[in-house]
């Protein structure tokens, strides 16, 4: 096959930091459904929220989308909290997660990319950043800067989310609470308030993570709904809530894409996250670094 | 005489945590074996390893003098194996009446064949009803239970499967004195009628009364199998689980 | 018992549909059987997936997937070799219906929540293939001309009316399918699978097989839904046949309608469906979506047994006092 070695490299650069900043993306998931088992397919719906919200006080106040993301953090997180707090007493108390949560993650997801349809119409959006254009250059890769420094915020998230988790009360505290609850009660914490803080955080990462992906590509309202299956597929194929597989599956389906949509066409890309995602349900549900 | 179950030095582990350490265990047919130990001990996992809820990584289980490794669970219902939950699992949304016809359906007519009209089955379940004591609460639903009269449901829906080997997982917690008397008076009945009865229990006296054999769990091993007398004065026993 | 239970309510239905196909016959409005079609797929479309999701408890996100293969399988056949709708009907039915099973067996043992996950990646999937498939079209669309009139037991009829009548037999069939499986031993498995899978195998379902038996009927009826779809709206896209108002309707009718009932659906989508179709007339598509999202929310926090639900609730308390 005939395939140009500068085209190739270039894809897997792209691949990689397009990996990193899917790590950050999928890491509020490895929290919520890795952990707390809790399936919200609304995620990806938060992220999307998190991008218009950068993009609106980028273009009328001209703040920079990380800065932005920033700010959005305690928002998103009460946010998140209070959806959990409603999650819980609707179904969690009730022990009917299954069929009414996920639909009524599903009807999250569908109001808000209806409402974001509603008030900011179809048309792809962007922002304005100092870093959006030029590229670093070495050698044979071309790294546009719009791409590598979401994937170092990224990546500097998804450390501190790494840290906060094993190095903090409260982040172990949400490990254990994933594995066993009576545990968590006799240590004194209150399970149902340490997995509102721990949904909270997984929204309030969504959000950076959209104001992330405005930096990278223009984004509309469906442009949540791709992620779904990326998100999902990185989760499941790393292994639920290990954060180094989530790392590690995320560059992958990063990589692999990008050769899809370098090699075959952009069209074809979709397929790759769910295609993957469906693949590792049937093959290996327990992730790369299977439990 | 072949036992009719063979459990051959299974394991099993969730993580790094070992549920299951190598059990052997032998029920001879129409025998009454007790199965105690700690909480925690693994008493439920090997339930859930032998009637397939939960999959072992080694060893291997025979029933009946045949290997059941790869059967689904409800497989291993229609040949004979039943259990009762430790913690109830009605059919929330039916009636008692209903959840015993389930497994009249399901297991007692896909082995015996249609063999019943829908009369002969309404009066199957009242009679499993009025066994444990339920006949009057045939039409109400679960969520109007007390949590002892749905572990009776539990073990009349294990029984409602006939079964020949029974495994009543902690039926008897929360019951009064007469109660856990008619329990066991109940199981006394079926294992005469033919059926193995494996009884994991707390409640010492009434394990002692009805155990023609006796095995101790402890941390996933098994550390005692004998007759229930001499399975009580064995030091290990009472440093691990009776002396408490 | 059963079975003459299930005839006597089919005789009726039958009868009930005839009814309404003479009159909408005489009255003859072609709004009105364009605006009745979408309702009437809607039907089969909510009974189909309260098949899988009301009584087995199994969430299907793809239903569009589903629904659209029966569309394509029916526009693949128009190119290659054109079939009168009934038998296309029958095409979509055995495609969706395979791949319903497929996809079941694939991704059945796990538990509810992936199986869920798995029908929206299915979804996605399938949409980027037909993107991709230039014989059906593809990204472009493609087109089937309807004829205006077709002859049916002697007379002419408008195909609208034609494609009316077709949907309102297939909506009958599915309500049927859906009562009589309910009051089945079938149902009653199905039933167990949704309050405790695992209380179920230890009482000797096999829950698995029952499993696959609700995709595969379901995904079959949703292909029956799609089948006439392309000469119903004579030019079709993949957005459209994929439509998340798909995924959406089919999950938000039966939830307000109701699960636990073959009722449910039926009044989900009569209601939901009427009001969307007034609300994209006089408001705007876009605003209608939004309402259906927001009540599938609410009623799934607040009523989550549905209308049936909250009337049967009533009658109870009616009953105690």
């Amino acid at each position: 096959m005939d395939i140009s070695f500068d085209l190739l490299i270039n894809a897997i650069a792209a691949g990689l930091l397009l990996g990193g900043f899917y790590a950050a993306v999928t890491a509020g998931v490895s929290i919520s459904f890795g952990m707390l088992d809790i399936v919200n397919i609304a995620h990806p719906g938060f992220v999307i929220l998190g991008s218009y919200l950068a993009y609106f006080l980028n273009i009328n106040f001209g703040i920079d989308p990380i800065l932005v993301s920033i700010l959005m953090l305690p928002i998103f997180y009460a946010l998140g909290a209070l959806i959990y707090q409603v999650y819980y007493l609707s179904f969690e108390k009730r022990g009917q997660e299954s069929l009414r949560g996920l639909a009524f993650f599903f009807g999250l997801l569908f109001v808000t990319e209806v409402s974001l349809i509603l008030v900011f119409g179809v048309d792809y959006r962007y922002v304005e950043a100092a870093y959006i254009g030029p590229s670093i250059h070495l050698g044979l890769v071309d790294l546009p800067l719009r791409m590598l420094v979401p994937c170092i915020a990224a990546l500097a998230l998804f450390g501190a989310i790494e840290l906060f988790i094993s190095h903090t009360f409260t982040g172990r505290a949400i490990m254990a609470v994933s594995q066993d609850q009576l545990a968590l009660q006799l240590m004194a914490a209150d399970p149902i308030r340490i997995k509102r803080i721990a949904f909270g955080l997984s929204i309030a990462i969504a959000a950076v993570a959209g104001a992330l992906l405005i930096i990278i590509q223009p984004i509309e309202p469906s442009v949540g709904r791709e992620y779904i299956g990326r998100i999902f597929a990185i989760c499941v194929l790393g292994g639920l809530g290990s954060m180094p597989g989530t790392l590690i599956a995320a560059v992958l389906l990063g990589i692999v894409e990008s050769l899809t949509a370098t090699f075959y066409g952009p069209s074809w890309a979709p397929a790759v996250s769910f295609g993957f995602l469906l693949l590792t349900l049937a093959f290996r549900p327990a992730g790369l670094l299977g439990r | 005489m072949s036992p009719l179950l063979h459990v051959d030095s299974i394991s099993k582990r969730f993580g790094g945590f070992v549920a299951l350490d190598g059990i052997e265990l032998e029920v001879q047919p129409g025998e009454r074996l007790g199965l105690i130990g700690p909480n925690g001990s693994g008493k439920s996992t090997l339930v859930n390893c032998i009637c397939g809820t939960l999959h072992n990584e080694s060893g291997s289980v025979r029933f009946d003098g045949q290997a059941i490794d790869g059967l689904a669970a409800h497989e291993r219902t229609h040949r004979g194996l039943a259990r009762s939950f430790q913690l109830p699992r009605p059919f929330h949304s039916m009636s008692l009446a209903d959840n015993l016809r389930i497994p009249l359906l399901y297991t007692v007519h896909a082995r015996l064949g249609p063999l019943r009209s829908a009369g002969d089955l309404d009066s199957r379940c009242h009679e499993l009803l009025d066994m444990v004591g339920l006949a009057k609460k045939a039409k109400q639903l679960p969520r109007d239970l007390t949590q002892v009269e749905m572990r009776k449901l539990e073990l009349a829906r294990a029984v409602a499967a006939e079964p020949k080997l029974l495994i009543a997982d902690e039926s008897m917690a929360g019951l009064s004195h007469s109660e856990i008397e008619d329990i066991l008076a109940l199981l006394v009945r079926l294992n005469e009628r033919g059926i193995t009865v494996i009884l994991i229990e707390h409640i010492m006296s009434a394990v002692m009364s009805f155990s023609q054999r006796l095995a101790v769990l402890v941390s996933g091993k098994k550390i005692a199998d004998g007759k229930p007398e001499d399975v009580v004065r064995n030091p290990e026993v009472v440093r691990a689980y009776l002396g408490q | 018992m059963t079975i003459v239970n299930t005839a006597k309510f089919s005789l009726i239905a039958i009868a009930v549909a005839a009814a309404v196909m003479a009159f909408a016959h005489w009255y003859n409005v072609d709004y009105l059987f364009f605006a009745s079609y979408t309702i009437l797929q809607f039907i089969v479309l909510a009974t189909a997936w309260n098949i899988l999701g009301g009584y087995c408890g199994y969430v299907n996100f793809g239903s569009a997937a589903f629904f659209a293969m029966g569309a394509y399988s029916s526009v693949f056949m128009h190119k290659f070799y054109p079939l009168p709708i009934p038998m296309l009907i029958l095409i979509g039915a055995a495609v969706s219906g395979i791949a319903g099973f497929g996809m079941g067996y694939l991704t059945l043992r796990l538990r509810g929540s992936f199986f869920a996950i798995a029908t929206l990646a299915l979804a996605v999937v399938l949409q980027t293939l037909v993107v991709n498939w230039e014989y059906v079209g593809g990204s472009r669309g493609a087109y089937i001309i309807r004829p205006e009139t077709i002859e049916f037991a002697g007379i002419q009829i408008n195909y609208i009316e034609y494609l009316f009548g077709l949907m309102l037999g297939l909506a009958i069939i599915a309500l049927v399918t859906a009562r009589a499986i309910e009051r089945s031993q079938l149902g009653f498995g199905f039933a167990t699978i949704r309050d405790d899978e695992l209380a179920a195998e230890a009482c000797g379902v096999p829950t698995l097989r029952l499993k696959l038996i609700a995709t595969t009927l379901s995904g079959a009826f949703m292909g029956m839904a799609g089948a006439p779809f392309p000469y119903y709206i004579g030019y079709l896209q993949p957005q459209s046949a994929f439509g998340l108002e798909y995924a959406v309707n089919s999950i938000a009718m039966p939830m307000i309608g109701g699960t636990t009932s073959w009722v449910g659906p039926l009044v989900g989508a009569i209601l939901l469906g009427s009001a969307q179709q007034y609300a994209t007339v006089t408001i705007s598509s876009a605003v209608n979506l939004l309402i259906v999202g927001l009540m599938l929310v609410a009623f799934v926090i607040i009523a989550p047994n549905g209308l049936i639900g909250l009337v049967q609730e009533h009658l109870r308390k009616r009953r105690r006092s």
